[in-house]
C-alpha cells in the first residue's frame, strides 16, 4: 500500500529535471535579487545598454523612468545609457521608450529572428534561468558563424557578446543513465579555453548586476506596490477589530 | 436602525414616487435570514463584492487598453507601468478574476452541502449555474485580451474544440474566430463580449439569482425551513433580519476577504503562475507554440476532463457534460433531507468523493500529460460523474437521521 | 432579542465603521481618479520642444508643436514692433495683467527679446487658432485675427477691446539655448 501511495505521488509531482524533456542544464545556480542595492542595478543598467540594447529592444521601459527610479538624473541618463538614434537620426529623448536602433527587418536577415523584446525577460524567465544562461555559452565550433552554444538555451541563435568580459570556455562532460536506461551526455562544468578581462567571479557579479536591472525592468513597480500593500493591510486589520467589535455587538441580541 | 416610518420628508417624497424603502425592507431590514449562518454563507455577499471590483476595474482598464492584435499586448504594459496607478488596476482585475472563481466554487460547495438547491429552491442554483457559465464565458475572453502566448494558444485550443462537433465544426471554429487563425478579429469580438455583452446578462441574472433567493428565503445549514415556524406578526422564529446582523457579520467577511486579496494583489500578483502565467509575458506569435500550454487554473479541472478521454469527440462531450450535468443537480438528488448534517454516510463519502476528484482533476489539468497521470485524471473522471449517478441512486431511499424542527 | 441594548455604543460603533469604511473608500477611489492623469506617455509627447530661428526672416512665422498645441515664433520687424507702442486705449489688457505669460515675457513685446514673439497660437476665446495678418493698414495695425469669432490681437498677442476674447494670447515658458534656439515649455534657469 504505502509503496503505492509512493508511486503515485511520483506519478502526480509535477516532473523536476530532465525528465520532462529537454535535458539537464549547466549552470543551474540560484540568486537572490537585492532591490535595496541601486547601485548594481545602476551598473546593470549600463551593462545592458552597452550590450544588449544595440539588438535587443526593452519598449515598453522610458529612459526618464529608469533614471528616476535608480536615482539616476536625466542628465547622467543622457549621457550615459542613451546610445540610441531617433528617426530623425537625433540622440533619443530621455522620456521616449527604449527601443533598439536596429530594425527587425536587419535583425531577421542577421540572426533569422528577431531578438525578443527584454521588458518582460526577467518575468517570462525567471532570474535564475539569465543568471545561468549569460554565464553558460561555450565554444562550440559546429556551430557555424556563432562559433559558441549555451548550456542552458541549446542551439540559441544569440552570439556570446560579453565574450571580452567573461573570455571563452569549454564544457565538462559526464554520461548519465535516466531512469528508463538512455545514457546521456550532460554538461557538469567548465574550463576556461581563453580569459576574459574580467575574472570569474567579477564576471558573475557583472552578470547578477544585468540580471538584477533586468528583473527591476520587468516590474519597475514591483517597490511601490510592495510599500501600498503593507500600508493596505495595516488599515484593513485595523478596520477588522472596529467591523469585528460592532458585529458583536449587534450579536449579542441573537446569542 | 430602527423601522422609518414613511409619508413625511424628502423619504417621503420619494417613496410616494420609488420604493425605496419598501425594497430596503424587503431586502435588508425586513428580509428574515435563519440565524445559524455559518462560515459558509458569507461567499454570496463576498461574490457580489468581487464582482464589483472587477466591474470598476474593468472599466477602468478599457480606459487604456487596445483592442487591436498590433497593439493589445503593449497597452497592458503601458498600463502597467505608463499609467498612474494602472498597475493596481490590472492586479485588481486579474487577481479578482481568480477570486471570482474561489468565491464562486465555495458557494457552491455550500449549495452542495446544505443542499440549497432543493425545491423550492431549483431556479435559484439554475440562475447560478446560468452565473457560472458566464463567469466561464468571462474568463475565457478576458484571458485572450493580454494578447500574450498563453492568451493565444490557450484560446486556439479551446476554440478548436468546438472542431470536434461533426458536420458544423470546422464551419463553426471559423466562424467564432473570423478568420483562419485567432487573429486580430477574434481579439477585437471577444472584447466586446468580454466587456459589455456578457457582463449585462451576468447582472440581469444576479439580480435575477437575488429576487428568486429573497422570494423563497435562505436555507441555512440545518437544511429547516424557518418560515414553517412563526411568530404572531408572522416573522419566522429563527429568523433575524438581514439587516443589521448579517450585514454587520458580513462586514466582517468581506475585511477578511480583503486581506487575503490584498496579500495577493500586493505581494504575489502572479501566484506563483497560477493567476498570471509566465509564458503570458511573452506576446502572442502564432508560428511558436509555448512548450507546455495549461489554461488558468479555474478551467484545469474541465481541461483534465477532456484530455482523459481519448477520443475528440467523447472528450468534448465529457467536458461540457461535466459542466453541463450541475444544471440537473435539484432532481438527480431525489432526497427529502437538504442539509449533510442529516444525510447518510452514503452521501458524505460521495461528497468526499467529488472534491477529491475535482480537485484532483485540477491538479493534473495544470501539469503535462503524462501516462500515469492520464491513468489518474480518467480515475478522478469517474469520480466525478460517479457522484451524481451515486446522488440519484442513494437519494431515492437514503437512511436519514431526523431534521430538528428548528435551527439550532 | 436581549432587553439591555446600549444604544449609545452601537451608534458609536456604527459611526466609526462608517467613517473608517468611508475613508478606506476614498484611498480606494484615489488610484483610480489618478489614473486619468497624463500618462508617462503623454508626458514624454509634452516634453518641451525645441525650435530653430536661425533662418526664421523678419515678419515671418513659423509653427511649432507642443503639447498638441500650435506656438507661434515670429521675428516681428521695426515696423510691426512700433505698432505697439501706440495701440493705448483700443487694447483691453495693455499691461497683460489678466493674461497668461511668465514674467519675463509680462512687457509692451511680451517676449525675451523684443523682436521674437513665442506664443500659443490658440484664442482664448474659444479654442480656435487665429491666422497672421501682418498687413499694416489704416483699419487694422496687423497682428492676428480669429476667424471663428472676429478677435483681434496685435502684434504681442494683446487683444482688442470690444471683441470676444477675454484675454491676451497666453505666451508659454520658454529659453534661449542659445541664440539660433529656443526650447519651448521649459523656463531656463533665471
Amino acid at each position: 500500500m504505502k509503496k503505492l501511495l509512493i508511486i503515485a505521488i511520483g506519478l502526480l509531482l509535477p516532473s523536476i529535471g530532465w525528465s520532462a524533456g529537454g535535458g539537464p542544464t549547466y549552470p543551474n545556480d540560484k540568486i537572490e535579487i537585492d532591490w535595496n542595492d541601486k547601485a548594481a542595478m545602476q551598473r546593470g543598467a549600463r551593462t545592458f545598454v552597452n550590450y544588449c540594447m544595440s539588438c535587443h529592444s526593452a519598449a515598453y521601459s522610458r529612459f526618464n523612468r529608469v533614471g528616476a527610479d535608480l536615482g539616476i538624473p536625466d542628465e547622467l541618463v543622457r549621457e550615459n545609457l542613451i546610445f540610441t538614434t531617433d528617426v530623425n537620426g537625433e540622440k533619443t529623448k530621455v522620456g521616449e521608450l527604449m527601443k533598439t536602433t536596429m530594425t527587425p527587418e536587419y535583425a531577421e536577415q542577421a540572426f533569422g529572428i528577431v531578438p525578443p523584446d527584454l521588458s518582460l525577460i526577467a518575468r517570462s524567465r525567471g532570474v535564475n534561468w539569465l543568471y545561468n544562461y549569460l554565464r553558460g555559452f561555450y565554444v562550440d565550433d559546429s556551430r557555424e558563424g556563432i562559433g559558441v552554444n549555451n548550456g542552458v538555451f541549446a542551439n540559441v541563435g544569440m552570439p556570446h557578446v560579453m565574450a571580452d568580459l567573461q573570455g571563452l570556455q569549454v564544457p565538462k562532460y559526464k554520461t548519465l543513465t535516466d531512469s528508463h536506461g538512455d545514457e546521456q551526455e550532460v554538461i557538469v562544468g567548465f574550463e576556461v579555453l581563453k580569459p576574459g578581462s574580467m575574472t570569474i567571479s567579477e564576471y558573475d557579479k557583472t552578470v547578477y548586476e544585468l540580471v538584477a536591472f533586468l528583473d527591476y525592468l520587468a516590474e519597475p513597480y514591483k517597490q511601490t506596490r510592495k510599500n501600498v500593500g503593507t500600508g493596505v493591510l495595516i488599515f484593513l486589520f485595523a478596520f477588522l477589530i472596529l467591523a469585528y467589535v460592532l458585529k458583536r455587538e449587534y450579536w449579542k441580541d441573537v446569542h | 436602525m430602527s423601522e422609518k416610518q414613511t409619508g413625511t420628508g424628502f423619504l417621503g417624497w420619494i417613496d410616494a414616487r420609488f420604493p425605496l424603502t419598501k425594497m430596503f425592507e424587503e431586502h435588508l431590514s425586513k428580509y428574515y435570514a435563519p440565524k445559524n449562518f455559518n462560515f459558509w454563507y458569507f461567499f454570496g455577499s463576498l461574490a457580489l463584492l468581487v464582482l464589483v471590483i472587477q466591474i470598476v476595474t474593468g472599466i477602468f482598464l478599457t480606459m487604456h487598453y487596445k483592442p487591436d492584435g498590433d497593439l493589445a499586448f503593449a497597452s497592458v504594459e503601458y498600463i502597467m507601468r505608463d499609467v498612474d496607478w494602472g498597475w493596481l488596476l490590472r492586479y485588481l482585475h486579474s487577481t479578482g478574476a481568480s477570486a471570482f472563481f474561489i468565491v464562486v466554487y465555495l458557494h457552491m460547495f455550500r449549495a452542495l452541502i446544505y443542499g440549497s438547491y432543493q425545491k423550492p429552491r431549483e431556479l435559484i442554483w439554475i440562475f447560478g449555474m446560468f452565473i457560472f457559465l458566464c463567469l466561464m464565458a468571462e474568463g475565457f475572453m478576458g484571458y485572450l485580451l493580454p494578447w500574450g502566448q498563453m492568451s493565444y494558444w490557450g484560446a486556439q485550443v479551446i476554440i478548436s474544440l468546438f472542431g470536434a462537433i461533426p458536420w458544423v465544426g470546422d464551419e463553426l471554429t471559423l466562424w467564432i474566430r473570423g478568420d483562419f487563425v485567432i487573429s486580430d478579429a477574434t481579439l477585437n469580438r471577444f472584447f466586446a463580449l468580454h466587456v459589455v455583452a456578457v457582463p449585462l446578462v451576468l447582472l440581469m441574472l444576479v439580480v435575477m439569482h437575488i429576487i428568486a433567493l429573497h422570494e423563497v428565503g435562505s436555507n441555512n445549514p440545518d437544511g429547516v425551513e424557518i418560515k414553517k415556524n412563526k411568530d404572531e406578526n408572522g416573522i419566522p422564529l429563527d429568523g433575524i433580519p438581514f439587516h443589521p446582523y448579517y450585514t454587520v457579520k458580513d462586514i466582517v467577511g468581506v475585511v477578511v476577504f480583503l486581506i487575503l486579496f490584498s496579500v495577493v494583489v500586493f505581494f504575489a500578483p502572479e501566484m506563483g503562475g497560477y493567476f498570471l502565467e509566465y509564458a503570458n509575458f511573452v506576446p502572442a506569435n502564432q508560428f511558436k507554440t509555448p512548450e507546455h500550454i495549461a489554461p488558468v487554473w479555474y478551467f484545469t479541472p474541465y481541461y483534465a476532463i477532456l484530455r482523459a478521454i481519448p477520443d475528440k469527440l467523447m472528450g468534448v462531450i465529457a467536458m461540457f457534460a461535466s459542466i453541463g450535468i450541475l444544471f440537473f443537480l435539484p432532481w438527480i438528488d431525489r432526497g427529502k433531507v437538504k442539509s449533510v448534517r442529516y444525510r447518510s454516510g452514503a452521501f458524505k463519502l460521495l461528497l468526499v468523493i467529488l472534491v477529491v476528484s475535482f480537485i484532483g482533476l485540477g491538479y493534473l489539468g495544470a501539469l503535462p500529460a503524462t501516462e500515469g497521470r492520464t491513468m489518474f485524471a480518467r480515475l478522478f473522471t469517474i469520480g466525478y460523474f460517479g457522484f451524481f449517478v451515486g446522488l440519484w441512486w442513494i437519494s431515492k431511499n437514503e437512511a436519514t437521521k431526523p431534521v430538528p424542527e428548528r435551527v439550532r | 432579542m436581549s432587553s439591555e441594548v446600549d444604544n449609545s455604543r452601537r451608534r458609536f460603533l456604527t459611526a466609526g465603521t462608517v467613517v473608517v469604511g468611508a475613508v478606506g473608500t476614498v484611498a480606494v477611489a484615489i488610484p483610480f481618479v489618478k489614473s486619468w492623469s497624463p500618462s508617462a506617455r503623454a508626458r514624454s509627447a509634452g516634453a518641451p520642444v525645441e525650435a530653430n530661428i536661425g533662418k526664421l526672416l523678419p515678419g515671418q512665422l513659423i509653427i511649432v508643436k507642443w503639447r498638441g498645441k500650435p506656438v507661434w515664433i515670429v521675428r516681428r520687424d521695426e515696423k510691426a514692433l512700433a505698432t505697439l507702442s501706440d495701440l493705448g486705449d483700443s487694447l483691453r489688457d495693455e499691461a497683460s495683467d489678466e493674461s497668461i505669460q511668465p514674467d519675463y515675457a509680462k512687457n509692451e513685446y511680451r517676449s525675451r527679446k523684443p523682436e521674437i514673439l513665442v506664443m500659443e497660437g490658440i484664442c482664448t476665446h474659444l479654442g480656435c487658432s487665429p491666422t497672421y495678418r501682418p498687413e499694416i493698414t489704416a483699419d487694422f495695425k496687423g497682428g492676428f485675427f480669429c476667424p471663428c469669432h472676429g478677435s483681434k490681437f496685435d502684434f504681442a498677442g494683446r487683444v482688442y477691446a470690444g471683441v470676444p476674447a477675454p484675454t491676451n494670447l497666453p505666451v508659454p515658458p520658454h529659453y534661449y539655448i542659445n541664440d539660433d534656439v529656443i526650447l519651448i515649455g521649459e523656463d531656463g534657469v533665471a
